[in-house]
């Protein structure tokens, strides 16, 4: 199910800044993957062009080329859609659809994409909720806004929704940054379970939880602000914890950064 | 004076730790407004310069004064400056509330008088001058008819409008667009007439009427269009630039083509600010009379066909009953403006509660 993602040169510009530089990495299916870096390095930038969300932004385009399982997904013949339904994404503020019920939220992106039938709904929104651990805090209220749980719970049901749509990558935009320690646990637990399913690739401002949830860590920085973010290093999360091979990779994680 | 240091002031000094602070009592404040009120009474009424009006005005103010002063005194100046500022407020408020309740009790007041079923029923065909009979059925239905005809024509319009400036509209195209629909927003509603009257009952209607030139309740909603567009776009636009981008990347993210994005999640979460966009361009609509008299012509007789001969409304019917030299015209009048404000009131209501019901519970 879960696939591989390759990047090879991909440079992103906002307009005519670029943010982004030739970065080039592969990450393996059914793992997770920690992009770690200081602010404005281009993480999220890198991030959203996986899943094409960077071109959503007026002026925004990205070169080089992206591949999931050797499809270029940025081939002019690609559909923009289906590269989206295949690799999901969770972005930093839960978004939940106000007008929406929990069930109804769950199944948005099937639904909206015209899958109808009851009783298939019914089933997938178990299903994710499961998946999200989720499912025994909602099962009584499914028909209750989404945006009346709390900030975690939020945070999952837009994981369940991502996920619904049977995605093979799901990309992680700073998933637990609004969210306080015990729900960023349940969410990091829930990325251990999902990474039986899903290529997980996750970008996150605390070192920490990329030691703990990732297999695999990249680090991104910049030279001085309105640089272009490069990819400085992309090892095993142990070894770019315990041993990295860059300075710049040290002094980041070691706090003596700048 | 032996000493040139003033003593401290009649304000009780908190000292730093302690705090607590002296309050006014509600009934001292009670007591200043009965005060000021008779002084004023007195001053007013004891030189002969004015009637209750100016004991009010004069009281306030008084009440003002004394009230700051007093609090001055006991509170101390920041609660005293507090009180001023509160009950200018709270006055500002009375005088932005008392031109409504005054509109609302003169209409109710004048406008029961011929709240009968007559009036509901019967339109003003052969009602003589001396004739207590006659009603605005025509006129409601013409009304109904017009604003009902514009709406379906303006709200489509407007939001579809709406969209293209928020969600596609990029570069010089978009900034005509918008530019002229600011433009729109500022044309009179004679010079819309005027434009109805020229393109479409002189030149378009009698294409469609043998040759001759007719009034319509249509060319009416196609003036009230006009003036409904620009209002139901910007608010439209407003209430779409308020939906988060959060939602619309969310629903991208799901693989959902970017027109049911749209459609299923922003335009649902802006529906309440689209409603009473499009109501107060209802409720505008409906209370304009200058289109409706060069393009519908009025006429006191019933005209069920919007698309043929002249049709009156209710805006239109009382500027005619206002004008009218008969001693039961103005009671007619009043009864229409009565029935214009609560159809408008219970439209917007209803609008409301139907774009309140699809929403979810809390």
């Amino acid at each position: 199910m879960a696939k591989r993602v390759e990047a090879n040169n991909v440079t992103a510009y906002y307009g005519s800044f670029k943010a982004i530089e030739n970065i080039s990495m592969t990450v393996e299916p059914k793992t997770v993957t920690a992009l770690i870096g200081p602010s404005g390095c281009g993480k999220s930038t890198f991030l959203r062009s996986i899943n094409r969300m960077h071109e959503v932004l007026p002026g925004a385009r990205v070169e080089g080329s992206l591949t999931i399982d050797d499809q270029d997904i940025y081939d002019r013949d690609v559909d923009v859609t289906a590269v989206r339904r295949t690799i999901g994404m969770v972005f930093q503020r839960p978004n939940p659809f106000p007008t929406m019920s929990i069930f109804d939220n769950v199944v948005a992106g099937l639904k909206l994409n015209g899958v109808r039938r009851k009783s298939v709904l019914t089933e997938a929104a178990e299903k994710a909720l499961r998946a999200a651990n989720l499912w025994d805090e909602v099962k009584d209220r499914l028909d209750k806004p989404g945006a009346g749980l709390s900030g975690g719970q939020q945070q999952r049901l837009c994981i369940a929704r991502t996920i619904a749509v049977e995605p093979k990558v799901v990309l992680m935009d700073e998933p637990c940054s609004a969210l306080d320690p015990i729900s960023t646990l349940a969410i990091e637990d829930l990325m251990f379970k999902l990474k039986d399913q899903f290529t997980i690739i996750i970008v996150t401002h605390n070192m920490q939880q990329a030691a703990r949830v990732s297999d695999r860590t990249a680090f991104f920085s910049i030279e001085r602000t309105g640089d272009p973010g490069r990819l400085i290093e992309y090892d095993y999360t142990q070894k770019i914890f315990s041993n990295p091979s860059e300075k710049k990779t040290e002094d980041y994680i070691t706090g003596r950064f700048g | 004076m032996t000493t040139m240091t003033a003593p401290p002031s009649a304000a009780p000094r908190r000292s730093d730790d302690n705090l607590q602070a002296r309050r006014l009592p509600v009934l001292a404040l009670v007591g200043i407004g009965v005060a000021a009120l008779a002084v004023s009474a007195a001053i007013v009424y004891g030189t002969g310069i004015g009637g209750p009006v100016l004991v009010v005005v004069l009281g306030a103010l008084l009440y003002l004064l004394g009230a700051f002063l007093v609090s001055k005194a006991v509170e101390g100046p920041r609660q005293a400056r507090n009180r001023t500022w509160s009950a200018l407020i709270h006055s500002a408020f009375v005088l932005a509330v008392l031109p409504l309740v005054s509109v609302a009790w003169t209409l109710l007041s004048k406008g029961v008088e011929r709240l009968d079923g007559n009036f509901f029923l019967t339109s003003m065909n052969n009602i003589g001058a001396r004739d207590p009979n006659g009603g605005a059925y025509h006129a409601i239905v013409g009304t109904l008819e017009q604003v009902g005809i514009a709406t379906l024509i303006t709200v489509p319009l407007g939001i579809a409008c709406a969209i293209y400036l928020v969600e596609y509209g990029r570069g010089r195209f978009a900034l005509a667009i918008r530019f002229f629909v600011d433009v729109m927003t500022g044309i009179p509603s004679i010079v819309a007439g005027l434009f109805i009257l020229a393109f479409w009952v002189l030149i378009v209607s009698p294409v469609f009427n043998n040759g001759q030139p007719t009034y319509s309740g249509f060319a009416a909603a196609l003036a009230l269009s006009v003036l409904m567009l620009p209002t139901i776009v910007r608010s439209t636009e407003e209430m779409l630039r308020l939906v988060p981008a959060p939602l619309r990347e969310g629903s991208y993210a799901l693989g959902v083509p970017k027109w049911k994005t749209i459609m299923r999640i922003v335009l649902p979460t802006a529906r309440p600010g689209i409603v009473t966009g499009v109501m107060l361009a209802i409720a505008r609509a409906s209370g304009e009379t200058a289109p409706v008299l060069l393009v519908a012509g009025g006429g006191a007789a019933i005209n069920f066909n919007p698309f043929e001969n002249s049709q009156s409304s209710l805006a239109l019917y009382i500027y005619g009953q206002a004008g009218t030299a008969s001693q039961y015209a103005p009671g007619r009048a009043w009864t229409a403006a009565l029935t214009l404000v609560a159809l408008v009131l219970i439209l917007t209501i209803a609008a409301k509660l139907l774009a309140r019901r699809n929403r979810l519970s809390r």
